[in-house]
């Protein structure tokens, strides 16, 4: 009796507690649409059946911010997070504060050298310090140009070509432009959001202007380039000057519904909507690379893996595992699909799956054929503030209180005062 | 031994007081004293630096402009809605009940709620503002995305929600005062205008006093709504302090200067509260 009863007790806490079973928890934001918890759940879920001694929380942080908050949180008061999906450009705060391992320490044999190595390099810039890699890429975006094909054919343009530069996409919108009788605008021919992430969709139109915003050591800024100026003239003007987009901020939260909703012929996005885009819009629509000036350009964006400080080396290796599975190919190609997302490798796009994909619905191949001009998304020491400091500047600048010349001129006063103890 | 269990009493809520509300609130004043630390740059003690960057901080104030002119919006509007509908679902109406709740719906929304229903509402176009705007011809207009409408479009989404909440307690008040003062006016002739200014509105003096604590302070409290529909934009036109304190410590990760930003505030609503509670209550008639 006494033997059966330990035996019994033996089972229920080996259950509970396998022997040498590593608990990892991490946190993970969303920002885009659709059902994407359940993805992660299912990724999970895969992982541990394939490593049944590891068990995975997976906690949903809400946004970008939000995710930061909880995961910083969690660090300060010594609750357990190994890793998290956090933005990419966190990677100077976590820094600061002392929290992350770089990747290189934990990838001791050839093939896990060999692993850092097989993702786009445009998409490692944001995640990459002093030489080491802090961040694995994971939901990462550029931004993209989507079109409404029955739009473009109703204003007697061909609707397979999209604009390919700064001029061609100021008249091809202007064309698109289409008033009712009371001369009241029913579809604007442009919109490009302003909220939430104005720096970013800014940093497209510098880059397309020959410029970057920020050097690599993120302690410089550049806001006030007669180039950067010209390009955020070009976008003011959009509203201000040339009427082919409304006047005042675009919201970023509203913009896909006007899209689908034939409220603009052209839209600039992240590549994140994709698949919410094609499953909402009832025309058929295309995606392009964004318009040249100087040359093509588009920041990356998104979320990456860290791996934090406060962990066992068990737990390290574990989380170091795990982050390796999913982002391997296979994984990394059905991200791609459910989400739009940019898949991270380039032997993602070799996956019998993603190619498929891809051939059939050609559009998701755009953000990747982009990377190859892509810039790293505004990083900074102080980041939030330099952010802020720049993106109050375009709101200026596009609610027409100050120029743009002088609302850059301020953000780049403002951003050399808050650097200049990092230099 | 007496007052050894009076106080033992009290402890529960004494703990909770001091723990949540006391201690956080000293700890901020000390920490508003300090630098924020990093890992490589410890925090060390600066004196009032903090508070001479929060007078150079030109977002500081402007956000205070702004929490200004949205309490001025809000606060009178308000109160004088929710006396309105009081007084009229207090008369004798069909339907009163259903009446009082669809005045009350909005109250018991999450803010979070009531700002995404409204951010259709304002959004260009597609918004419904817009929609009926169009059905009389009239163009669409960017509400939230221009400085000079976004403060007006916040001001009437917050009245909507607040009205219905102070509705209730002017009606609980009604119900209160005796039916004869309103017999005795009527026989002395004197008209429902009079009875109102004269008689009425003096004995909802407390409740008046109430709801104002309560508006003034939630002018300042709330800030759900800037999550969704401006995150303070366009460039801070639409900024509170609540949210700029809390860009500050949670974008901006400067826990030193979002506590200087918080002694502000506490301050303030200090002196408010002091105000009302000094000036106006000599004015309010208690039973």
């Amino acid at each position: 009796m006494n033997y059966l009863l330990s035996l019994l007790l033996a089972l229920v806490v080996g259950s509970a507690h396998a022997q040498g079973k590593t608990e990892l928890t991490f946190y993970y934001p969303i920002a885009v649409g659709g059902p994407l918890t359940k993805v992660i759940d299912n990724l999970v879920a895969g992982f541990e059946k394939e490593n049944p001694n590891v068990k995975i929380s997976s906690v949903y942080a809400g946004n970008y911010d939000d995710a930061r908050i909880k995961a910083l949180a969690a660090q300060k008061a010594g609750q357990p997070a190994q890793m998290s999906v956090l933005f990419s450009i966190d990677i100077y705060e976590l820094l600061e504060q002392d929290l992350i391992v770089p990747f290189d320490d934990l990838a001791t044999t050839a093939a896990d050298k060999a692993w850092l190595k097989s993702f786009y390099p445009a998409l490692m810039a944001n995640g990459t310090y002093k030489g080491k890699v802090y961040g694995i890429p994971f939901q990462r975006s550029t931004i993209v140009m989507y079109w409404n094909k029955d739009a473009f054919k109703e204003a007697g343009l061909d609707p397979e070509k999209a604009p390919s530069n700064w001029n061609e996409m100021q008249q091809m919108a202007a064309r698109l432009v289409k008033k009712d009788a009371g001369g009241n605008v029913t579809r604007w021919g442009v919109m490009v959001p302003s909220t939430g992430y104005a720096y970013w969709m800014f940093q497209a139109f510098a880059r397309e202007n020959g410029q970057d915003l920020m050097n690599a050591e993120g302690n410089r800024t550049n806001f006030a380039h007669p180039d950067v100026v010209a390009a955020l003239e070009y976008w003011v003007n959009l509203g201000r000057k040339d009427r082919v987009m409304p006047e005042g901020t675009v919201e970023w939260g509203t913009l896909r519904q006007n899209f689908v909703e034939g409220k603009t012929a052209i839209m600039w996005h992240t590549t994140g909507n994709l698949t919410a885009v094609k499953d909402s819009a009832k025309f058929p629509f295309g995606v392009a690379m964004l318009p040249a000036s100087k040359q093509r350009g588009s920041p990356t964006g998104g979320g990456n893996w860290y791996i934090f400080k406060k962990s066992t080396p068990a737990e390290r290796k574990a989380a170091f595992e795990f982050i390796k599975w999913v982002t391997a190919p296979e994984r990394a190609a059905e991200w791609s699909i459910a989400t739009g997302y940019v898949a991270v490798s380039p032997a993602a796009y070799e996956t019998p799956k993603l190619k498929e994909y891809v051939s059939g619905f050609p559009q998701a191949a755009v953000a990747r054929d982009q990377l190859k001009f892509a810039t790293p998304e505004l990083s900074t020491f102080q980041t939030g503030r330099v952010r802020k400091a720049l993106d109050d500047a375009i709101q200026a600048a596009i609610t027409g209180s100050k120029s743009p010349a002088d609302a850059l001129k301020a953000a780049q006063a403002e951003s050399e005062r808050l650097l200049k103890s990092y230099k | 031994m007496r007052h050894v269990y009076g106080w033992l009493l009290l402890t529960p809520a004494a703990i909770l007081l001091v723990a949540f509300t006391h201690y956080p609130a000293v700890a901020t004043l000390a920490e508003s004293f300090f630098s924020t630390g990093t890992a490589v740059r410890p925090s060390r003690f600066v004196g009032l630096d903090n508070y001479a960057a929060l007078a150079a901080d030109p977002v500081f104030w402007q956000v205070l402009r702004n929490n200004f002119w949205f309490a001025l919006g809000t606060i009178p509007t308000s109160i004088a809605l929710a006396l309105l509908m009081a007084l009229w679902v207090n008369g004798r109406l069909p339907a009163r009940a259903l009446v009082r709740m669809a005045y009350f719906t909005p109250t018991v929304l999450p803010m979070i709620a009531v700002a995404n229903l409204w951010l259709y509402f304002y959004t260009p176009q597609i918004g419904l503002l817009d929609k009926v705007a169009a059905m009389f011809g009239a163009g669409s207009h960017n509400w939230l995305g221009s400085p000079d409408t976004v403060m007006g479009c916040l001001i009437a989404m917050t009245i909507w929600k607040e009205a219905g909440f102070f509705m209730i307690f002017y009606l609980a008040a009604l119900q209160t005062l005796p039916p004869e003062l309103g017999e005795a006016a009527r026989i002395e002739g004197a008209s429902r205008w009079y009875f109102f200014r004269r008689v009425t509105f003096p004995l909802l003096m407390p409740t008046t006093l109430f709801v104002l604590v309560n508006a003034t302070i939630n002018s300042f409290k709330l800030v759900d709504h800037l999550f969704i529909l401006t995150k303070g934009g366009p460039d801070n036109a639409s900024n509170l302090l609540l949210y700029y304190i809390y860009q500050v410590a949670f974008s901006f990760f400067d826990v030193a200067y979002a506590a200087t930003l918080t002694v502000i505030l506490l301050f303030m609503l200090g002196i408010f509260a002091v105000v009302q509670f000094q000036l106006i209550e000599r004015r309010v008639h208690y039973r």
